[in-house]
This record gives structure tokens, sequence and C-alpha cells, in this order.
């Protein structure tokens, strides 16, 4: 890095110069961050949502399996044994 | 599986960020020549060495890729590269905002880092719309490698070539020509430990994201049964395989 200053073609800025330029250059990779976290947590979301539908069909399948196959014989059905207990 | 020890990374990363940045503003001592706008380097050089570092990274892994087929592999390079070419872009601005301050111009062209970066950067560039172009995701992960491979051996080679290069403005880092205080090398060092370990953190995100898709997929076609192609639209992104318990289960399936 010693060679920056003799290869630099324009003398150093005042402070209050550079210093606009150090922050973009910062704020440049803290807005890249950003932007990735953002997309991150749009994904996120999709992959909720996602799964929440999957959560909602298999508690619809939960729901529709027990109507659909046909009862075993002399078995009471889950809410009447239910009852029967109570 | 690629979201063990992302906690830990992650907290580490953050750690050691905020530790690179107080040494910046606060442990560095001032250029003489440059003054305040030097404090650029401590985040330009070491997104230009992650990035270019990250590129070979992606052809080594494609290198694997093609040896052993296994998607996975493919993923990791696609993420690899795809991360660097974010830090590429980072680079790219960061240098230019140096350049400003410093030449009084945002680009200089006949200035051979800067155009050979950028030249490294276009290259990159066109690695998604490649992938893009191919439908058939083993072909797409083949080819893809396969320019990963070319690519990251180009890498090195223009690096070499800029080094020997003589009429050039940009500052020479590495090499017998640097010679850093201590305080100075001390903060390059961790600033650069610090962009190395968000490349990581990044790329552990990314690929864990990915992964958590495939196995969402995976578990959608086993209980609505839609079929795999199907629900996959274009994407320059590698598919992948089945996740292992899929994988056991229609083994068992076959089995009985």
């Amino acid at each position: 890095m010693s060679t920056v200053g003799t290869l630099a073609q324009l003398p150093a800025l005042p402070l209050h110069t550079a210093g606009r330029y150090v922050a973009g250059a910062y704020v440049v990779l803290f807005v890249i961050v950003l932007i990735y976290v953002a997309i991150m947590a749009i994904r996120l979301s999709h992959i909720e949502r996602d799964l929440g539908e999957l959560l909602d069909n298999a508690a619809e399948g939960e729901l529709a399996e027990p109507s659909v196959a046909p009862p075993a014989a002399g078995a009471p059905p889950a809410t009447a044994g239910k009852s029967t207990l109570a | 599986m690629y979201g063990k020890g992302l906690r830990a990374l992650s907290i580490s990363t953050a750690a050691v960020m905020a530790l690179a940045l107080g040494l910046v503003f606060f442990y560095a001592p001032l250029e003489a020549e440059q003054g305040f706008l030097q404090k650029i380097f401590y985040v330009h050089v070491p997104l230009a060495i992650v990035s270019l570092c990250g590129f070979v990274l992606g052809g080594l892994l494609a290198i694997q890729h093609l040896r052993t087929r296994e998607p996975r592999w493919d993923m990791r390079s696609y993420v690899a590269i795809h991360i660097s070419l974010v830090f590429a872009v980072a680079t790219l601005i960061t240098g230019s905002i140096w350049a400003k301050g410093s030449w009084g111009h945002w680009w200089v062209w006949n200035e051979p880092t800067l155009v050979s970066f950028l030249i490294v950067f276009l290259l990159y560039a066109t690695y998604q719309p490649l992938r893009f172009a191919i439908e058939d995701p083993e072909r797409q992960a083949r080819y893809a490698s396969v320019f990963a491979v070319t690519a990251g051996a180009f890498v090195p080679m223009n690096f070499i070539a800029v080094r020997l290069s003589t009429a050039y403005l940009h500052p020479r880092v590495l090499g017998s020509a640097s010679n850093l205080p201590g305080s100075m090398r001390l903060t390059f060092i961790v600033s650069l430990i610090a962009i190395a370990l968000l490349y990581a953190t990044l790329c552990k995100y990314e690929l864990t994201a990915k992964h958590t898709r495939a196995q969402l997929r995976a578990l959608r076609r086993r209980l609505i049964g839609d079929q795999p192609q199907a629900r996959r639209p274009r994407s320059a992104a590698p598919a992948l395989a089945p996740s292992p318990p899929a994988r056991a289960r229609t083994a068992a399936g076959t089995g009985a």
C-alpha cells in the first residue's frame, strides 16, 4: 500500500470531501447485504406459504380419509367410540 | 444439512465485521498522502480478493461435479459463483468511488487492473444466462461446470498477466512492493477475514435456502403427487436431487 501515495494523481482530499466517498463505499456494501437479506426474507415467506399449503392439504387429507375409508365390520365410528367412553 | 452451524457462523461474521469496522475507523492511522480516502481500501481490496477466490472455488467445485456427477457439487459451484458475482459488483462500485476521489475519474480505461477485473466480471456475468439457456438440468449442470472450470482457470492467469504489466496506476497490495505498517496490516487482515466470513455466511444461507426449497418440493410431490418437472419452472439454478428421506421412502416403497 506504500505505492498508494506515490501513484495517486491528486492530493489528499479534505476530510469532509473524502468522508463522502468513504461513506459511499461502505454504504454500498451495507446496501448489498441489505438487498440480499430482503431477497432471503422473500424466499423465506414463499417457503412458509408453501409449507402452510402443504399442511392444509395434509389436514384436509386426514379429515377426508375416515369418510372415504370403508368402516370395519362391527367397529363403531371414532366419534361414536368417544361418546361411548364418555 | 446445510443449515448446520449457520447460527454460529452468522454471529462470528457479525462480530468480526464489527471488529473490522472498529479497527478501520478508530485504530488504523490515516495514510500520509491519501488521507481519509484510503479507508476505502479496507473494504474494496478484501471484496476483490474474496470474489476472485470465490470464482476459483467455483471452478474447483465444478471439477468435483464433473468427477462425481453429483448435483450437490453443481449447486455449490453455482452458489460460489453467484455470491462472487455479487461481491464483484461491490468491488467495481467501491473501486470506482475510490478512483473518483483519488484520480478524479470514475473509471480509467487504460488501467490494466481495472479493465482486467471488468473482463473477469463480464465473463462470469454470462454464467447465469448460459445456465438459463439450457433446459435439460443434467446438460445445464455439465455445461455450467465446464464453463466454471475454464473461467476459473482464467482468473489466476489474468491476475498474473496484470501483475506482469508495468504500466499501471492502481496500487499494489500483495507482493514485495507492499510494506503496510503493522496497524494497517492488522486492520487489513481482519477486514479480509470479515469479508471472507461474510462470503461463507451468504453461501451457506443460499445453500440452505435452496436445499430447503428442494426438500419442500419433494414433500409436495409426496403429498400431492405433482410431477417433478411440472412443478419446477425453468431456472438458472441447479436442480437438486431428492432429499435422503425421499430416496429412502422410494427405496422402501420399491422394496415392498
